[in-house]
């Protein structure tokens, strides 16, 4: 009883294939659908019907556009942040760590067996008065006495930092791990100093793993809403605080769709100039 | 495009070290890892201009001796000398030495033309463009100065590692196994042209390998290497005419080694007893420190004759073939000896005469100035149990 050759990759893809279809691209064609709809006349809230109404994506936006720019404003802050922690802490236990290298590698996924949630709260105790980074920096004078870090930006942008850490580390871990020694020893043998060689041969070898690691980090932090809603203040409400608060809150579905999509468009956008900048074939 | 070099690294790079000249020097280098001593006591001196290779089997110490001249190791003891300048403890990038890697390490992000360019940008030479156009012609590979590593064939990236090393025209090449990597033809097609490479650059060339034939064919002076020591050096006909040691008498092609006892002299000769038989070798020949000797004999240089048929030289009588592999240029036999000893014997196939038969009853002979004399003491399987194809060393 074997099948034809041809038939079994189909077979393969049908499982996931069918489950896409079902929770992501019927979802993905209601969400539009809803999009451009309107409330219907002296109906109860929470009732639309559909009308084409493209001009829902103009009021959306021009309603949200501060909110849209502190997403895109955040999660590059804390993409660049995460980078600029994640390189030298992937690079040492790609090349430094020895045999504790499989521990450092649980103890940057370590984080994951905690909720996300849970996570975000710590932090909110980790930055508040009863923490010790407020009281310490206070004594120091590097903050005022006044000064409380909860419920500001640097809150959210640290908690995104954190939460997505791990999304950066691996994929730089990744591609540092596979650079052969050698093509470094190369670099110093061919007149190149330790800073050179890391400029000329290490840097733009482990561009992949930057590439992926920017971008599974920006991605979700630029849709995120849980580091606001939880270490932010109103001052400091991303797009996905406003989708969510017009879904559940205002039950605006209408506005919340148009929003989700242009999110989706601006991330798209953003993602393609990204990817052709760098220039990395080895990406797709 | 000629980039400007920041001012930091020129002055590092025009220092003395960078600029010596002149030959190699080891002076009593050691290098353990723990317990394991890797080089041990090794001093050694490879003159300026000359082909000169480290050969040994893997675990030997070469590599590691070749990574300590290179910078990429510091020594435990001893010291390092290029010309007068003492390097022992410089970097790789502020000598001038360049290397070509085991499997080559081009680096896969820069095109042909930027590999080769890399060091010459490093030291902030001008005229790059001239100077990598002239190293691609002078490897025949100038047309695929805008290609990536990964899509050239083994030989070809073989030579442009070659070529990013020489273009710096170092005082010093090192070569870790070059081509290892290369199938059996390629591998005689590049020793021809790594020779002609050498004498047309007139670099000094430190070869490193496992594999004897590579480095006889090009090298001028071959030091044998063996568990962290240089057993012997010398030019590939001494080593090979003239062995001093069991393991460099097995490692370099193969040897009959014969236990004996010298008898009395005779002149310039030696008398020595084997198995009751008496034969004759140059006084001059002899490493042995007492007058226990293992008499060596090259299996090319014996010569087999029927019984009853007359010999010339010293002969060894009694014997009988046990086995005939006839290869083309040469028929290799197995000689049974009457006292138990198998020998090796490769007659060529030049004589019209055909080959001997398994069974037939054979006396074997050679000419006295062909055998070397081994100290009595020795092991005489040393050399012969390692695998010359065995690649990697770590």
């Amino acid at each position: 009883m074997s099948l034809p050759k041809v038939r079994v990759p189909y077979l393969l893809l049908f499982p996931g294939f069918a489950f896409l279809f079902t929770f992501f691209i019927l979802p993905i064609i209601n969400l539009a659908q809803t999009s451009t709809q309107t409330p219907i006349a002296g109906g109860d809230t929470g009732q639309y019907e559909q009308t084409l109404a493209f001009s829902n994506y103009v009021q959306a936006f021009l309603d949200n556009k501060e909110q849209f720019g502190r997403s895109f404003l955040y999660a590059t802050l804390a993409t660049l942040f995460a980078l600029a922690i994640a390189y030298p802490l992937a690079y040492a236990i790609a090349f430094k760590s020895g045999k504790f290298k499989n521990i450092l590698l649980v103890l940057v996924v370590a984080p994951f067996f905690t909720s996300f949630l849970l996570r975000t709260i710590a932090w909110k105790q980790i930055l508040g008065e009863e923490g010790f980074v407020v009281p310490g920096l206070r004594s120091l004078h590097i903050i005022g006495q006044q000064t409380t870090l909860t419920s500001t930006s640097f809150a959210v942008v640290a908690g995104m930092t954190y939460n997505f850490l791990p999304f950066m580390t691996l994929p730089l871990y990744a591609s540092l791990e596979r650079i052969d020694p050698r093509t470094i020893e190369a670099a110093g043998d061919l007149y190149a100093n330790g800073i050179t060689a890391f400029r000329r041969v290490t840097v733009p070898l482990s561009l992949p793993g930057v590439v992926a690691g920017t971008l599974l980090t920006f991605i979700p932090a630029a849709g995120d809403y849980v580091n606001a809603a939880i270490l932010g203040s109103p001052n400091t409400k991303m797009i996905g605080n406003v989708i969510e608060s017009r879904y559940f809150k205002i039950v605006d579905y209408p506005t919340a769709a148009a929003l989700s999509f242009t999110l989706m468009a601006a991330i798209l956008i953003l993602v393609t100039l990204y990817i052709r900048k760098a220039g990395t074939e080895e990406l797709v | 495009m000629v980039r400007s070099v920041p001012a930091g690294t020129r002055q590092l790079v025009s220092k003395d070290s960078i600029s010596a000249r002149g030959d190699l020097k080891l002076t009593r280098i050691t290098k353990s890892y723990g317990d394991f001593t890797a080089v041990d006591d090794l001093t050694l001196t490879i003159p300026k201009g000359s082909f000169f290779a480290l050969l040994g089997p893997s675990g030997c110490g070469k590599t590691t001796t070749l990574r300590m001249v290179a910078g990429l190791e510091e020594p435990t003891v001893g010291s390092i000398h290029l010309g007068d300048t003492d390097i022992t403890t410089t970097r790789p990038y502020q000598r001038p030495i360049n290397t070509v890697f085991q499997n080559y390490a081009l680096f896969p992000h820069l095109t042909i033309f930027e590999n080769i360019a890399f060091g010459l940008r490093r030291r902030g030479i001008k005229d790059v463009k001239e100077q990598v156009d002239k190293v691609l012609n002078l490897v025949e590979l100038p047309h695929l100065a805008e290609r990536k590593p990964t899509q050239l064939s083994g030989g070809q990236q073989q030579r442009i590692a070659l070529a990013r090393a020489i273009v710096n025209r170092p005082a010093l090449l090192l070569l870790d196994e070059p081509l290892g990597a290369l199938d059996l033809k390629l591998r005689r097609q590049m020793q021809i042209e790594l020779k002609w490479i050498q004498r047309e650059v007139g670099l000094t060339f430190v070869h490193v390998t496992h594999d004897q034939e590579e480095a006889m064919t090009m090298a001028d002076t071959i030091a044998v290497m063996n568990e962290g020591k240089i057993e012997q050096m010398g030019t590939p006909a001494d080593l090979y005419d003239n062995p001093k040691t069991a393991f460099v008498a097995n490692f370099l092609g193969q040897s009959n080694l014969i236990k004996g006892k010298i008898e009395g002299s005779d002149g310039d000769n030696l008398v020595v007893d084997l198995f009751g038989q008496k034969i004759s070798m140059p006084k001059s020949r002899s490493h042995a420190v007492d007058n226990s000797m293992y008499a060596g004999i090259r299996p090319e240089k014996f010569r087999i004759s029927l019984v009853g048929t007359p010999v010339r030289g010293n002969s060894l009588t009694g014997g009988r073939i046990e086995d005939v592999s006839y290869i083309g240029v040469s028929t290799q036999y197995v000689v049974a000896m009457p006292w138990g000893q198998e020998v090796m014997v490769f007659e060529q196939n030049d004589d019209g005469v055909p080959p001997f038969d398994k069974g037939d009853e054979v006396n074997i002979s050679w000419e006295p100035n062909f055998t070397f004399g081994l100290r009595g003491d020795e092991d005489i399987e040393a050399g012969t149990e390692v695998n010359p194809e065995e690649l990697e060393e770590e």
